[in-house]
């Protein structure tokens, strides 16, 4: 990115060429359609939401501005701390388990080995398995009597979990359910484990750093940026899920699957309460938001970029 | 050992693991551990689809044994067949197929203008536009799902496949944009300098230069794109609710409710509705690693 850049800034002249008339207008027609569809629907939208969390809509019914009525509600809402406490829940445990299983696949997948292609495929297919068959197929492996999950814990003599209608191990049910989708994030690590250069392994090697001082000085630090890219993207989305909850528990058992998302799906889309759902939606924004933008504060702490190459 | 040290015969006394013998001997140890762990993780990875299989290809009523059988007996082809009749799965493919379609065609085409002008084209406002797009990427969907459902009942566009489709031709995802662009910045300058020099616009450059180099990266948006669409959930759900326009995954997901559940059945659709991107991945998987690397999408 640098070099180039760079060469072309140098170039760059104050008088307004005909040449530069051209590539702005270009430039802009390009990017027109993305630019389009911003306003439309993206920051439309995103002004919409504060409009309409300020009323009481009901699709059907003409909206009245209710002030601050749907905020001061879902503080009042049980249910609002119910499905921030479970979302938090998965996030929390679910995140870094999963992050932490995506490396050592990676560094594993990673190995120079004969067949290493193979394996590779099969710790990314099942996160190439769409979430609803995934969901119906996890439905089913949890199945208290026929399942597999309570087959392998009699293999160990273990007592059978109810996974999905014990309020205490529907959550832990999601999160196991999880690990079997670290090929996403796997892929990732991947690749930016086989962008390390070798010189900077046999550099260490030469100052006889062995085979955990080489892991703990060259790969991890060069990996971070990517582990940042995925706990960053992986953290928003762990705050949305909805799909197997939706699909396997309808957010039950007594409400210990009510994901934050698919509470604000029920508010909006069955009971059509598109003001408290958007007084939900921002919510729900601001957290992710404030924890975003703490990860980056705190990311030139531990991710180290070679060369401050990235812009 | 076949590595007997040679300074055993000379008398020389030297410990059994040293020296080069040793460290090929470890290495041996080494990836025999490393097989045996991939193998065992590998296995662990595969085992929810291989009882996926299992289970489609059970007769009904043999798939509740306890311990699991692993092995359908008798194996019932003919559970893919009746699945096909139980629900509508070939108009579920359909449309679902014409979603899929359509929105990836709007993402290559539009993300990557968007792209090349943010990696090739210089203009007044590009890095503010260019963060501007990046932060959109933390944008939690759930934010704009309400009013984008109240825009589209508005257009009217509710049951038809235009919400899941036309956004896709407005850039493409920034996600998307994101990775293209990375990509069109490692593309060396001399080759648009030259077809400049030669004359070339912008919009030439775009499609003779840069556009035939960026094949893997395309390839990888396109592999993004597709599996998004086949898979997604959300979207189909709000916008389609009468049953003919219903995509694989709202069409599975009815399957259950509609008719109990019919566990062999249900994973005999399910199997039919992860297979083509298994296909798909299969062809494609060399672009697809090639692409994340050279995207810079590692993050370096």
């Amino acid at each position: 990115m640098s070099e180039s850049t760079l060469l072309v800034r140098g170039r760059r002249s104050h008088a307004w060429s005909a040449a530069r008339w051209r590539d702005t207008r270009d430039g802009y027609f390009f990017i027109l359609p993305w630019l389009l569809g911003f306003v439309i629907w993206t920051a439309g939208p995103m002004i919409a939401s504060v409009i309409i969390s300020f009323t009481d809509w009901r699709i059907v019914t003409t909206p009245h501005f209710v002030g601050l009525a749907n905020f001061a509600a879902l503080l009042q809402d049980p249910r609002i701390r119910i499905a921030l406490f479970n979302t938090a829940y998965y996030v929390i445990l679910g995140v870094p388990t999963h992050l932490i299983l995506a490396l050592v696949s990676a560094l594993l997948l990673n190995l120079r080995l004969r067949g290493i292609a193979v394996y590779r495929t099969l710790f990314y297919l099942p996160f190439i398995t769409p979430l609803v068959a995934n969901a119906l197929l996890w439905l089913w492996i949890f199945n208290t009597d026929f399942g597999l999950a309570n087959w392998l814990l009699t293999l160990f003599h273990l007592p059978s979990v109810d996974w999905l209608q014990d309020p205490r191990a529907v959550k832990n049910a999601f999160i196991i359910m999880s690990w079997w989708t670290v090929g996403g994030q796997m892929v990732i690590l991947l690749a930016g484990l086989q962008g390390i250069p070798q010189h900077l392994y046999e550099a260490a090697g030469i100052d006889g750093a062995g085979r955990w001082a080489r892991f703990r000085h060259v790969t991890l630090p060069l990996l971070t940026p990517s582990l940042f890219f995925n706990l960053t993207l992986a953290m928003i989305g762990a705050f949305q899920v909805f799909v197997q909850a939706y699909v396997m528990t309808s957010g039950g058992p007594e409400d210990a699957s009510l994901f934050y998302v698919l509470y604000l799906y029920r508010v909006a889309f069955q009971n059509f309460d598109m003001g408290y759902a958007s007084a939900m939606a921002w919510l729900l924004f601001v957290i992710i938001l404030i924890i975003t933008l703490i990860q980056f504060r705190f990311a030139n702490r531990w991710v180290y970029y070679e060369a401050e190459l990235k812009g | 050992m076949t590595g007997t040290p040679r300074s055993l015969s000379t008398g020389v006394i030297v410990p059994a693991f040293s020296g080069h013998t040793s460290r090929r001997l470890r290495h041996t140890i080494g990836s025999g551990v490393a097989y045996l762990v991939l193998t065992v993780c590998g296995l662990g990875m595969a085992v929810p689809f291989i009882w996926l299989l299992s289970t489609s290809l059970k007769l009904e009523g043999t798939e509740f044994t306890f311990p699991p059988q692993w092995l359908p007996r008798p194996i019932r082809w003919q559970n893919y067949a009746d699945a096909l009749q139980v629900v509508p799965y070939l108009s579920y493919a359909r449309n679902t197929l014409i979603i899929t379609v359509a929105a990836t065609a709007g993402t290559l085409i539009t993300a990557s203008l968007t792209a090349f002008a943010f990696a090739r084209i210089r203009f007044p406002g590009r890095s503010v536009l260019f963060m501007l797009l990046l932060s959109t990427l933390m944008l939690p969907d759930a934010v704009t799902l309400v009013p984008k459902y109240i825009l589209f009942s508005r257009l009217h566009w509710i049951n038809t496949y235009l919400p899941l489709t036309v956004p896709a031709w407005f850039g493409g995802g920034a996600f998307n944009v994101f990775l293209l662009r990375q990509f069109f910045m490692t593309i060396p300058h001399d080759l648009d300098e030259a077809a400049r020099i030669d004359g070339a616009s912008n919009a030439q450059v775009y499609w003779n230069v840069v556009l035939p180099l960026a094949v893997p990266a395309l390839t990888t948006v396109a592999i993004f794109s597709i599996m998004a669409n086949w898979n997604d959930f959300l979207y189909p759900l709000i916008y389609l609710n009468q049953q003919k326009y219903f995509t694989l995954a709202l069409g599975l997901q009815f399957f259950q409710s509609q008719y109990g559940t019919q566990w062999t059945l249900m994973m005999a659709a399910s199997v039919m509705m992860i297979l083509p991107m298994i296909l798909l991945f299969f062809f494609a998987q060399r672009y697809f690693i090639q692409g994340i690397q050279l995207t810079g999408l590692a993050g370096r």
